[in-house]
């Protein structure tokens, strides 16, 4: 468990108190839609009761702690964080995850361009 | 953090299709998660668009407007704020436990959460990116002023800034002060200067002259 103080310690530690300007204009919550699709998951298992908000602020907290300063890696964190939960409850394992993934990588590789990629075949 | 740097990049077939490194794990992940029934891939498309679409800061920008509009609401926001905001219609699906937290030109409020990103979901839809920045989440616990200075936002040197850490369990919505010459506006006219940053605190509401008739 990585608590609150700690956290901030090893913010501080990272980027000093050089506070990059905030993005003005358009702001689009998700710049890509596995962004989108990480984010409903995790609102989705929440409901399910597969893990408490406390549990996931922290999985999700070890990581934001060492992303990038920017925030810019911010759904990248949060993807890594719902494999955390994943794994530790048994859901999916690291293996698993990692299969899968090549497995799509293998389809889109299969798959000319315009056509959806899908899994079989 | 990503491992992925030099998976797919074999530009070799260019007419066939090539998944971005996070593209491809995050379908990893909905796949064994469909799967094994707990997703449904038409229930994330819900969420998404539920998030994208009904829920933003013009849910917390009521909320405001009613609270400046009507004194009764004022007080019962300030008491009980989940019940007072459930009571417009915004419901959080986390349970969160809301709390308003009010400017007056003694105290001004901002809010952050220095562990990950915790934000007010149900009145504020999704956090803006630099709320989710680290160098965001320490400076404002650090130099609030400094912060608010980053914004454009200068307040007298005698107002106390509180900042308020969020956390999983509590989510805190900062009820701007109210503009002067107001007076005679409705709750929507009202709600249309109540902007997201005067919210979370790193700014203010805007004055009417300032809004484009």
């Amino acid at each position: 468990m990585t608590t609150a103080a700690e956290s901030l310690r090893q913010i501080a530690a990272a980027c000093g108190d050089a506070l990059p300007l905030p993005p003005r204009g358009d702001e689009q919550v998700f710049v890509a839609p596995w962004q989108a699709q990480v984010f409903a998951m995790t609102i989705v298992l929440h409901e399910r009761g597969v893990f408490t908000w406390p549990e996931w602020a922290s999985a999700l907290g070890r990581h934001v702690a060492t992303g990038a300063p920017d925030g810019s890696d911010y759904y990248d964190c949060w993807a890594a964080a719902l494999q955390d939960v994943l794994a530790e409850g048994g859901i999916a394992s690291v293996d698993d995850v990692e299969r899968t993934t090549q497995a799509w990588h293998d389809a889109a590789a299969r798959t000319p361009h315009g056509r959806p990629i899908t899994l079989e075949g | 953090m990503s491992t992925d740097a030099d998976h797919g990049q074999h530009h070799d077939h260019p007419e066939f299709s090539e998944l971005s490194p996070m593209d491809a794990r995050v379908r990893a992940l909905e796949t064994l998660l469909t799967e094994k029934g707990l997703v449904d891939p038409a229930a994330l498309d819900a969420v998404v668009e539920r998030y994208e679409t009904e829920v933003g800061p013009h849910n917390g920008a009521q909320v405001v407007a009613r609270a400046w509009a009507d004194p009764a609401y004022r007080e019962w926001l300030l008491k009980d704020a989940t019940a007072a905001i459930a009571s417009l219609g915004h419901v959080g699906r986390q349970g969160e436990h809301m709390v308003a937290v009010e400017n007056t030109p003694e105290r001004h409020n901002m809010v952050v959460c220095t562990l990950c990103s915790c934000y007010p979901w149900p009145v504020l839809g999704l956090p803006p990116v630099w709320y989710k920045a680290p160098a965001y989440r320490s400076k404002a616990v650090i130099d609030p002023r400094g912060v608010l200075a980053d914004f454009g936002v200068t307040l007298p040197d005698d107002t106390e800034i509180k900042v308020w850490d969020s956390t999983a369990e509590v989510r805190y919505l900062v009820i701007p002060r109210r503009p002067e010459g107001t007076e005679d506006l409705t709750v929507d006219e009202l709600a249309a200067l109540v902007t997201r940053d005067s919210m979370i605190g790193t700014g203010l509401a805007r004055s009417p002259e300032r809004v484009t008739p």
